[in-house]
């Protein structure tokens, strides 16, 4: 027998995964992996994508220190996240509206998940026009209330807040759809164990369902917080970071340094991509580690 | 079940609940109805500042060719569609390996390569941008459909191998073991026992990744610029720069735009929701 044949059919449940492997590994380093860490590496330099790369070691960090757009960003980001976590007891609420069996649920159900199949830049413009201080429904509404009108997307003080209701509303949808399958698995015994014990509604809710709703909450934190901090699409579309800055994101702070009319300080925009990929670093983490925890207990 | 069904509450309840159930739906869906009935409006409405009455002529059809005639939307669509099918090929190719890999074989870094692949989900999009951008430059895919669906594919890749692992390990091991006393190639495996039993998470996957890629944003403005290689996010910014207060236009671009996920969701819903809720319930 040839000797390659021979190494094959004896070693073959060690080589077979690796070639099994192989592309994907390759095309995820290659982009993945890999410009991970060339971002580190260019967030050392001062450069403008095209011409030489200088080595200023830590300075375009320290000019972060500085930078009040990088704090105002940072503010706006833990907005974000806070008012972001509303979705899960949100969407908890709405999918507990749902869980029924009534006649025409199912299409109800699908409806109320909508938002989330529509693209980002849809449901800003949605909500561009939602807005808008001349015609916008809110507006419309405030007015016919008798109230004065806002414009949420032109005012510093409400513009973040804004934007972060447009983004609640897709991820609304995706906790009820997270919370409608969970409740779909509640184990029907222990509910009734419960009601003869004279457990109902809230006591009922807190103590014996939501603990079997752990691992969908556990999934609806982690996409929610994912999601919060990675909020680009609606400030692009609805606010372009204005008025004057004032609804930036790290993300999209980012954007604006590296790659827009402001110039192309590609270091500088990579310095801010470590520090936001740091703090999602955290969850990533904590993620992992449960994941891992769940791997070892099977 | 939880909460109690309507149907074994008392008359009134039920009642309140068949009427809540639709007036919750309308608030809900308000905004998306009032840009629904803002693309059949003709554009003297719009002037007139008439947006929430009742439309004073319906212009389904002037409005929706209007925005295929006058505009490059077509054309971002068709870059949409070139984008998005090959992404979805090629992405769960990949996967399908990559998970088969991970689920079936027992090797001292599986875990870890299993983690990288998880945690490449999360990470932010702005820490590849500057790196991803200049490769696609290198490679002469920047400012073409290919720099998008190469990047897709990658990063698509570690969400799907999640899916496909998990996926896989619900599978009775028994038959590879069968087949491998039965000699059979380890690719054969693959090919004839296990890909035949994966159907619903390729499914899954499909409908997930189009979706995904779809309504991205980020990239398409990063990667690409113009209407040639542009998908239709994108393009759907660059026009609503163009159209100011042309509101008729824009809804009805919006709703164009929206129109293939929803589609797909619609007709695959049930492994939509699989997909998106994969570990939401303890197995």
């Amino acid at each position: 027998m040839p000797s390659l044949v021979r190494v094959w059919k004896e070693n073959k449940l060690r080589i077979a995964p690796w070639l099994f492997l192989s592309p994907g590994i390759v095309v995820f380093s290659l982009y993945i992996l890999l410009p991970i860490f060339q971002s580190i590496g260019i967030s050392l330099f001062d450069w403008d994508g095209l011409g030489e790369k200088k080595f200023i070691a830590l300075a375009n960090y320290s000019e972060l220190l500085q930078d009040e757009a990088f704090f105002t960003s940072l503010k706006n980001n833990v907005t974000w996240l806070v008012l972001y976590l509303l979705a899960i007891p949100a969407g908890l609420f709405v999918a507990l509206f749902l869980n029924q069996t009534t006649r025409g649920i199912r299409i109800y159900k699908s409806l109320f998940f909508f938002p989330l199949v529509i693209s980002q830049v849809v449901v800003g413009l949605i909500f561009s026009w939602f807005y808008d201080p001349s015609f916008g429904l809110l507006n419309t509404i405030l007015a016919g209330l008798g109230l004065p009108t806002i414009a949420v997307l032109a005012d510093e003080r409400f513009v973040t807040y804004g934007v972060i209701v447009a983004g609640l509303w897709p991820q609304i949808a995706y906790c009820m759809i997270l919370y409608l399958t969970g409740l779909n698995a509640v184990n029907p015994e222990q509910i009734e164990a419960a009601r003869l014990d004279n457990a109902h509604g809230w006591r009922m809710l807190w103590f014996v369902i939501l603990p079997q709703l752990k691992p969908a909450t556990f999934i609806a934190i982690v996409v929610t917080v994912i999601g919060a901090l990675r909020s680009f699409d609606l400030i692009s579309v609805m606010t372009g970071g204005g008025p004057w800055g004032a609804s930036r994101v790290l993300a999209y702070y980012m954007y604006e340094q590296a790659f827009s009319e402001y110039g192309f300080r590609m270091g500088y925009g990579a310095a801010i991509a470590v520090v936001l990929f740091a703090i999602m670093l955290i969850y990533i983490s904590a993620f992992l580690f449960k994941m891992y925890r769940d791997e070892k207990g099977r | 079940m939880f909460p109690t069904p309507v149907q074994q509450t008392s008359r009134p309840t039920r009642i309140a609940y068949q009427i809540a159930l639709p007036v919750a739906l309308v608030l809900w869906l308000l905004p998306l109805i009032g840009v629904a009935l803002t693309s059949i409006r003709p554009a003297a409405d719009i002037t007139a500042g008439n947006y929430w009455g009742w439309p004073s002529s319906f212009n389904l059809i002037e409005n929706y060719s209007a925005v295929f005639t006058n505009s490059p939307l077509a054309a971002y669509i068709l870059n949409s569609f070139k984008v998005t099918i090959p992404t979805v090929i090629g992405a769960i190719a990949l996967s399908s390996l990559t998970g088969f890999a991970l689920a079936i074989y027992k090797f001292r870094s599986n875990l870890l390569i299993f983690f990288l692949f998880v945690a490449g989900n999360f990470i932010p999009f702005q820490i590849l941008m500057v790196p991803v951008r200049d490769l696609s430059i290198q490679m002469g895919v920047y400012n073409s459909v290919w720099a998008l669906i190469f990047f897709h594919i990658a990063f698509q890749t570690g969400f799907c191998t999640l899916f496909m692992r998990n996926f896989i390990r619900t599978l009775p091991f028994e038959l590879i073991e069968a087949a491998r006393i039965e000699d059979v190639s380890e690719f054969k495996i693959f090919w004839h026992i296990v890909l035949p039993l994966m159907r619903p998470a390729l499914a899954a996957l499909a409908v997930l990744v189009f979706t995904f890629v779809w309504n991205d944003y980020f990239w398409a403005t990063v990667l690409t610029q113009g209407a040639h290689a542009q998908p239709v996010t994108a393009g759907l910014h660059a026009l609503n720069g163009e159209w100011i207060a042309a509101w008729h236009l824009v809804s009805a671009g919006s709703i164009v735009a929206a129109l293939p996920p929803v589609l797909m969701f619609f007709l695959m819903q049930k492994h939509f929701i699989a997909g998106l809720t994969l570990g939401a319930v303890k197995s």
